[in-house]
């Protein structure tokens, strides 16, 4: 309908058959929807950004009253009670007077100053880059570890799939597990998403006590404390979260991190 | 005339039991009313609007062209109802995830555009988007109502029968909340609509003559 405001009067006069009319209608229709798909776009993006800004805080909320006792400790310990500091992951050291505020993870896994290649054999969670310093967060309570939360990211089966791990002072316990983000088949591996199964993986310990990575997810029946069960019908997704923990825990991920906050004790 | 349309559209010639068309958001979307609801809307306006847009324009598209055009134009209607979503019922749009854009391949807005708006004035296009977004809309909430009711013992998340893990009696059939469940309910919906209605039963359209079943 648009088109007849840009087009000469004679165009529209032209028979149906007219190769030049064939193109200028299929241009027209082109521009307008084109024009109308972005401007569409580009108007409703920042309200969009917002909602899923609102959804990860949400979550992170939620992850915080899923361990027991956490809101009391980290309202005794004063409002910085969730501690951010950036994490250099080759060193395992703090990164003094980084900016956390704002991190942009994909942003900073795929510049090329700031993003680390993982070699091919190492890569569980087949990002193929990661950044090479990410924020994490810690509550300390006179000085003393309490807990210390890991953010994730691995590819499942259709999607990638974006996490926090929070692990208990001794560095082994999982305290709780949450999927921030995850795109993977509605009903079957989107149920990564259940509280039930995020549940879980809670009390299981991730590594042995020299120090390996155990924690797996096995296809019914977990036996051991290093084992969750994965969802049925969702064997890729359910192997893709365990492959993410399994990279992110490992000396490639916060292995080093983990190592040093061992070594100091806590 | 809109009326007749609508009633129509509502039983006798409703798109999904007796056209058979749009099946496939149908199982998807209809685990739960508010989930077929929020469906039922989107495709009502991408209906309306793509039939009144191909209708106002259908002198100047090309025949070689026709369906190409028809499919862009639904296409970018459909994406902008997705990002309106995505920015104001945003849970909704989390639940409905990929099937909003797969209005896109739903046969029933291509089949009216293609049917009816590409030959017919834009007043009637527009009644015959909305009579049948109306009827997919119809079979979507009694499919959606059905499945939540029985898989769930909610209806637009209230309880109807109170859950036997919650102390109640109702123990849900889990099948309902699985995507076969929707084709039987749908089946069964055909099922009723066409014993009551024997008028609507189609005749055979291209069965084999007697003759030239035998094999020798």
């Amino acid at each position: 309908m648009q088109e007849r405001k840009y087009q000469s009067p004679g165009f529209l006069a032209r028979s149906n058959d007219d190769p030049a009319k064939v193109f200028g209608v299929a241009i027209s229709v082109a521009l307008t929807c084109s024009l109308l798909v972005s401007g569409a776009t580009a108007y409703l993006r920042p309200v969009q950004e917002a909602n899923l800004a609102a959804e990860r805080e949400a979550r992170m909320a939620a992850m915080v009253d899923a361990v027991p006792g956490l809101r009391d400790i980290i309202a005794e310990s004063g409002a910085d009670g969730l501690e951010t500091r950036m994490v250099d992951l080759s060193t395992g050291q703090f990164v003094p007077g980084a900016e956390t505020a704002g991190f942009d993870y994909d942003a900073a896994a795929s510049s090329e100053d700031i993003a680390t290649t993982i070699p091919g054999d190492r890569d569980l969670a087949r990002l193929r880059t990661r950044p090479s310093q990410i924020p994490v967060n810690i509550v300390e309570k006179d000085g003393e570890l309490l807990l210390v939360v890991l953010p994730m990211r691995g590819r499942g089966y259709q999607s990638v799939i974006s996490a926090v791990m929070a692990l208990e002072s001794d560095l082994t316990t999982v305290a709780a597990l949450r999927i921030l983000e995850q795109a993977e088949t509605a009903g079957l591996g989107a149920r990564i998403e259940t509280p039930e199964w995020q549940a879980s993986w809670v009390g299981k310990q991730v590594a042995g006590t020299d120090g390996t990575i155990m924690i797996d997810v096995v296809r019914g029946g977990a036996s051991t404390s290093f084992e969750v069960d994965g969802i049925s019908g969702a064997t890729v997704t359910s192997q893709g979260v365990a492959n993410m923990v399994r990279y992110w825990l490992g000396d490639h991920g916060f292995g080093p991190f983990i190592e040093r906050l061992r070594a100091e004790g806590g | 005339m809109a009326m007749r349309e609508i009633r129509s559209a509502l039983i006798t010639n409703n798109p999904v039991t007796q056209q058979i068309l749009g099946i496939c958001s149908a199982l998807a979307v209809s685990t739960s009313v508010a989930t077929a609801l929020t469906m039922s809307m989107a495709l009502t306006a991408v209906l309306c609007t793509s039939n009144v847009i191909i209708s106002s324009i259908r002198h100047h598209i090309p025949p070689s062209i026709r369906l190409i055009v028809q499919i862009t134009i639904i296409a970018s209607l459909v994406i902008v109802t997705d990002q309106i979503l995505q920015a104001y019922a945003f849970e909704l749009s989390r639940q409905l995830s990929i099937f909003v854009g797969l209005i896109v391949t739903n046969c029933l807005v291509l089949g009216r555009a293609e049917a009816f708006a590409s030959r017919n004035p834009v007043g009637p296009s527009a009644i015959d988007g909305l009579a049948n977004a109306l009827g997919y809309s119809l079979i979507l909430l009694l499919v959606g109502t059905v499945r939540e009711v029985l898989g769930q013992g909610t209806w637009f998340a209230m309880t109807v029968f109170p859950l036997a893990s919650n102390g109640g009696w109702f123990e849900p059939i889990g099948l309902m909340t699985l995507a076969p469940s929707a084709y039987f309910v749908i089946g069964f919906l055909i099922w009723a609509i066409r014993s009551k209605r024997r008028d609507l039963v189609e005749r055979t359209g291209y069965g084999l003559r007697r003759e030239e079943l035998s094999d020798d």
